[in-house]
């Protein structure tokens, strides 16, 4: 899932802080789990700025929303009243969630309250670590199921380097070296044979370094026919 | 015009922390009558958004009062809402308001003494921060 941070809260003050009506949005899927933009979080935020508003003697009125997907669009048509109603959009989601509030309503003005950061998975309760980096040409399967690119700090395709010290990497000892990991996975399956495999130069134009990617599906995407459909019904 | 009172919200837990409110009241000391408690099941029951809501409504300082850490009657519930106190407390400090208004305690049972001094020194901060409102005045 996409994990996010929430960013201190005199950097959001500050980027709300000329507008009057601030519509709050939080988003009920990954940034709830990861507990950064769900309910809770988005209510504390609202409370917090009340508060902060009332010691500063600002009138500013905050109003919190959450929408089951903020990444997409008919979610967000549920409060479409309220956003515009609103000076400024304060999205607790994901910065997809954002950018689609954005995209729908370009005349009015959204700004992040979240820092969005990795790909991650729950370690345990209250840790995420990331596992992915959505290079578009996955290679697990050579590597026991462990991602050497987003797991290695220097995405190394034939690890492990030099740096990698009982079983830690150089660059945080506190992180397993992917490779060791790679390396104890394999032989765990009996496949240690695959460490000897030597894998090419990655094509990295599969990833963002090939520009935007958009990924289409034939057979979901509606034909121009389906499209007129839909615009009659709507 | 009338002397104002602090208002002090506390959520209680119903295990050791109310045992040890119950034998405050009865005791011969009396605490001050501005405290306004809440029972709650455990201390892990305790939200950050319940404290931030009883700020916004209007309380000059809110307490969390539980179990001893290591005597928890739900095992970790104590835990569970110091760590939520300590969060809302870095929320407070980063928006510019005195995080001291928010405390996490824990009492046993037989600690009524624990009580009557939780409720007098969170008085004193609610006497000396008064209410949350511009550093000029204002309205409350």
């Amino acid at each position: 899932m996409i994990v996010a941070e929430r960013k201190p809260l005199d950097e959001i003050a500050k980027m709300i802080a000329p507008y009057e009506k601030v519509a709050v949005i939080g988003c009920r899927s990954c940034v709830a789990i990861c507990l950064a933009g769900g309910e809770k979080e988005v209510n504390m935020l609202v409370s917090a700025m009340r508060l902060k508003n009332r010691k500063d003697g600002r009138k500013q009125s905050l109003d919190g929303f959450v929408l089951e997907r903020q990444c997409e669009k008919e979610w967000v048509k549920e409060v479409e009243e309220k956003i515009l109603d609103s000076d400024i959009v304060l999205s607790m989601s994901c910065s997809l969630g954002t950018q689609t509030i954005g995209d729908m309503y370009p005349h009015k003005i959204i700004v992040p309250g979240l820092n969005t950061a990795i790909f991650g998975v729950p370690e345990e309760q209250g840790v995420w670590s990331e596992k992915c980096l959505g290079c578009g040409d996955c290679i697990i399967d050579t590597t026991g199921g462990i991602c050497p690119i987003a797991r290695c700090a220097k995405s190394m395709l034939n690890g492990p380097c030099g740096g990698s010290s009982d079983g830690h990497c150089e660059v945080n000892t506190d992180i397993e070296c992917a490779w060791y990991a790679i390396h104890e996975r394999l032989k765990l399956q009996n496949r240690l044979e695959l460490m000897e495999y030597v894998r090419p130069p990655k094509n990295w134009s599969t990833s963002h370094s090939g520009g935007r990617r958009i990924i289409v599906k034939e057979d979901a995407k509606l034909t121009p026919h389906q499209k007129r459909g839909r615009e009659v019904l709507e | 015009m009338p002397e104002r009172r602090p208002k002090i919200i506390g959520f209680c837990c119903e295990k050791h922390g109310l045992d040890c409110v119950t034998l405050a009241a009865r005791s011969e000391r009396q605490y001050d009558a501005s405290v306004r408690l809440i029972r709650v099941p455990c201390t892990g029951r305790v939200d950050g958004m319940h404290i931030l809501q009883a700020l916004e409504d209007g309380a000059d300082v809110v307490f969390v009062l539980g179990c001893l850490e290591k005597n928890c009657y739900y095992d970790t519930g104590s835990i569970e809402g110091r760590k939520r106190v300590e969060y809302v407390k870095g929320m407070l400090a980063e928006t510019g308001i005195e995080p001291e208004r928010v405390e996490m305690f824990n009492a046993s049972s037989s600690m009524a003494w624990k009580f009557h001094d939780i409720v007098s020194s969170m008085k004193d901060v609610a006497e000396r921060l008064g209410p949350i409102r511009p550093k000029g005045g204002g309205s409350e």
